[in-house]
C-alpha cells in the first residue's frame, strides 16, 4: 500500500508532570477512515493536534506521508522546523474543531477562500469559484453570504469542512465534530463526512458517534489513559471487544 | 403543565391575546426632571450672556482670528500624527509583550513601564530640552568612528517634532495595553484554526486575530483619541504653536484669560464632538458578523422598536434546518 498516510510510534507528550500521551502507535493507510474513541481525558485530541503540530511532542516519531511532523532528519539527527516550514506541512492537512472556529469577522465564502488566497496565492476569481462549490457540495450553495452568527451549528460546521477542503488536503483530522450540536443537526453534518470518506479521503476521526464509526470506520481505536486499548475493525472493537476496558466504555456510551 | 395549576379564576378571567391592551408605565419623574433641568439651563445661559466679566466682544473677536486657526490646524495635525504612531508603535509593542521571546518581552515591558511611570508633562519638556542632553545626534557604529548620519538635535527636534514624540511614545505605551487586551480577547481556537489551514503567524495575526481584536480596541481608542486633543494642549509648555500655545501667547498680552479660555473650550468642544463621528463608523466596520440581525443605531431601534416586538421572522437556528 506504500507509505501509510500517517504513522505513529510510541508517541508521547505531557503538559506539566501530567504525561497525557503515553507512546502511541497507529498507522492509518491512505484512503482509510480511523475513528479514535475513549472517556474523556484520555488523550484523543491531543494525538490528534500532534499530527499537524498544533502540540510538539515529547518522544516517539509522528510522520504524515512519510515525513516527520515538525521535524526534518538530517545527518542522524531531528532538528526542528521553522514557523513557516511547519505552516507549509499544514496546508496539506485539514482540521475539523469541535467548536466550528469560523472565522466571525468573513462571511461563509470569505472564510472557505481565505487560506487559497492568502496562503496558496490563488486568484481571487478562482477561489470564489471553487469555495462557491465547495458551499454546494457541503449543501449550503445559498448561504454564501451569510455570516457564521447568521448560521446554526450544523450549517457552520459543514462551512467549516468546505475551509478545510479548499485547501485540497490529503488527511482530514476530526475533533468531535457532532458533540457541540443537537441532536437533529448531527446527521447533515455526518452525511457530508460519509460522503468525503467514500470520494477516498484520509481522515482520523475523534468521535463518540459509535454507529458512524461501526458504519463509515476501517479502524477503530480504543484509547484511554493516554494509551491505545485496543485497536482494529471497528466490527469488531466496537461490536465484540476483547479488553475489559473498552467493553466499560461502550456500554457506557451506547 | 401550567395550564394544570392555574386557578380556575384567573383561567376563566383571560381575554384574547389581541384585545389585550399593553400600558406602558407612565415615567413622571422624568417629566419634572426635564423641566428642572430646561429651567436651570436657561438660567445658567442668561446669566453668562449678561455678565460683563465674559467679554463676549472679547470672544467674538478671537474665535476666528488667524492666530487661533493656525493653532486649531497644529492641534488637529498633532493629534492626529500621534494617535497614528501611538496606535502603530502600541500594536508592536502588544505583539512584543505577547512573544515567547523572553527579549522582545522584556524590551517591551521596560518601554511600558517607562513611558507609564514618569508624567507626561515631564516627558514633554524632556523632549523638549532634549538638545541640552545630547547636542548632537548621529547614526554610527558605537565605539568606533563610523558615523552615517549626524545633526545637531536642535535642528532635528523643533518643538512640534519634540510634541510629535512625546506625545506619540506616551500613547503608544497606553495603546499597547488596549492592544494587548484586544489581541487577548480573541478566542484561541481562531488563531489555531488559522494555522490548521497553514497560514504563518503573521499571516494569522494581521488577517484574523487584529481585525477580531479592533472590536474591543476602538472604543477605548476612541477615548484616547479624544483625550489626546485636549492633552495636546500640554506641549504649549514646550511653545509647540498649539492652540493652546496660541490662546496663551494672546492673554499674556491682552490679559483676557476668561474669554480667551472661553474661546479654547469652544473649539476643543467642537473638535471633539466632530472626532466623534468616524468612531461609531469604525465601530460598525469591525463589528461585521458580530451579532445575528446586523448593525442598529440606537435612533434605528427607538423608530423601530414597536416594530421589533412583533414575531416579523424566526431566524433562529431550527428555522434553516432544512
Ligand atoms: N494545554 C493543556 N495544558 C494542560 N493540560 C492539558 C492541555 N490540553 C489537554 N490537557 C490535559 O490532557 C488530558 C487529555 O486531554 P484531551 O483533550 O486530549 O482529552 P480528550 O480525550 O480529547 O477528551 P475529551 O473527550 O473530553 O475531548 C486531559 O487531562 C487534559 O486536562
Ligand atoms: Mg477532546
Amino acid at each position: 500500500m506504500g507509505t501509510p498516510m500517517v504513522h505513529a510510534e510510541g508517541v508521547r507528550k505531557s503538559f506539566g508532570r501530567l504525561e497525557v500521551l503515553q507512546g502511541i502507535d497507529l498507522t492509518v493507510e491512505r484512503g482509510q477512515v480511523c475513528c479514535l474513541l475513549g472517556p474523556s481525558g484520555s488523550g484523543k485530541s491531543t494525538f490528534l493536534r500532534c499530527i499537524n503540530h498544533l502540540e510538539k511532542l515529547d518522544g516517539g516519531r509522528l510522520s504524515v506521508d512519510g515525513a516527520l511532523v515538525g521535524y526534518r532528519e538530517h545527518g542522524g539527527r531531528l532538528h526542528e522546523l521553522r514557523e513557516k516550514e511547519v505552516a507549509e506541512r499544514r496546508r496539506e492537512i485539514g482540521m475539523v474543531f469541535q467548536r466550528f472556529n469560523l472565522f466571525p469577522h468573513m462571511t461563509a465564502i470569505e472564510n472557505v477562500m481565505e487560506a487559497p488566497v492568502r496562503v496558496a496565492g490563488v486568484s481571487k476569481a478562482e477561489a470564489r469559484a471553487d469555495a462557491q462549490r465547495l458551499l454546494d457540495r457541503v449543501g449550503l450553495g445559498d448561504k454564501a453570504a451569510n455570516y457564521p452568527s447568521q448560521l446554526s451549528g450544523g450549517q457552520q460546521q459543514r462551512v467549516a469542512i468546505a475551509r478545510a477542503l479548499a485547501m485540497k488536503p490529503k488527511l482530514m483530522l476530526f475533533d468531535e465534530p457532532t458533540s457541540a450540536l443537537d441532536p437533529e443537526l448531527v446527521g447533515d453534518v455526518l452525511d457530508v463526512m460519509r460522503q468525503l470518506a467514500a470520494d477516498g479521503m484520509t481522515m482520523v476521526v475523534v468521535t463518540h458517534e459509535i454507529g458512524f464509526a461501526r458504519e463509515v470506520g476501517d479502524t477503530a481505536v480504543f484509547m484511554d489513559g493516554g494509551v491505545v486499548v485496543e485497536a482494529g475493525d471497528p466490527r469488531q472493537v466496537l461490536v465484540d471487544p476483547r479488553q475489559e476496558r473498552t467493553k466499560a466504555f461502550l456500554s457506557k456510551v451506547l | 403543565m401550567a395550564s394544570d395549576t392555574l386557578p380556575a379564576a384567573a383561567a376563566e378571567e383571560r381575554r384574547p391575546a389581541d384585545r389585550l391592551e399593553a400600558v406602558p408605565v407612565r415615567h413622571w419623574g422624568r417629566w419634572v426632571a426635564a423641566v428642572l433641568a430646561i429651567l436651570s439651563g436657561i438660567g445658567l445661559i442668561g446669566s453668562l450672556a449678561k455678565n460683563q466679566n465674559l467679554h463676549w466682544d472679547v470672544i467674538g473677536h478671537y474665535l476666528f482670528a488667524r492666530l487661533v486657526f493656525e493653532g486649531l490646524f497644529t492641534t488637529l495635525w498633532l493629534t492626529v500624527a500621534s494617535m497614528v504612531l501611538g496606535l502603530a508603535l502600541g500594536t508592536v509593542v502588544a505583539v512584543m509583550r505577547l512573544s515567547p521571546n523572553p527579549v522582545l518581552y522584556a524590551v517591551s515591558s521596560l518601554f511600558v513601564w517607562a513611558f507609564r511611570g514618569t508624567p507626561l508633562l515631564v516627558q514633554i519638556i524632556f523632549w523638549g530640552y532634549c538638545g541640552a542632553l545630547y547636542k548632537h545626534v548621529m547614526i554610527g557604529i558605537p565605539f568606533t568612528h563610523i558615523t552615517f548620519f549626524e545633526t545637531e538635535t536642535n535642528s532635528l527636534v523643533s518643538g512640534s517634532v519634540a510634541a510629535l514624540l512625546a506625545l506619540g511614545l506616551n500613547e503608544a505605551a497606553y495603546a499597547s495595553e488596549i492592544v494587548r487586551a484586544g489581541i487577548q480577547s480573541v478566542d484561541e481556537g481562531q488563531a489555531e484554526a488559522a494555522h490548521s489551514l497553514g497560514m504563518s503567524p503573521t499571516l494569522t495575526m494581521r488577517r484574523i486575530v487584529l481585525p477580531q481584536a479592533m472590536r474591543v480596541i476602538i472604543p477605548p481608542m476612541g477615548n484616547e483619541t479624544i483625550n489626546m486633543l485636549k492633552t495636546t494642549a500640554l506641549v504649549s509648555v514646550i511653545g509647540a504653536k498649539d492652540l493652546m500655545s496660541n490662546i496663551q501667547a494672546v492673554y499674556a498680552q491682552n490679559y483676557q484669560i476668561i474669554p480667551m479660555l472661553v474661546v479654547a473650550s469652544l473649539w476643543y468642544l467642537l473638535l471633539v464632538t466632530l472626532l466623534s463621528i468616524p468612531q461609531s463608523r469604525l465601530e460598525r466596520r469591525y463589528g461585521r458578523g458580530a451579532s445575528r440581525n446586523g448593525h442598529v443605531s440606537p435612533l434605528q431601534r427607538m423608530l423601530a422598536g414597536t416594530a421589533l416586538r412583533l414575531p416579523v421572522r424566526g431566524s433562529g437556528p431550527n428555522h434553516q434546518k432544512g
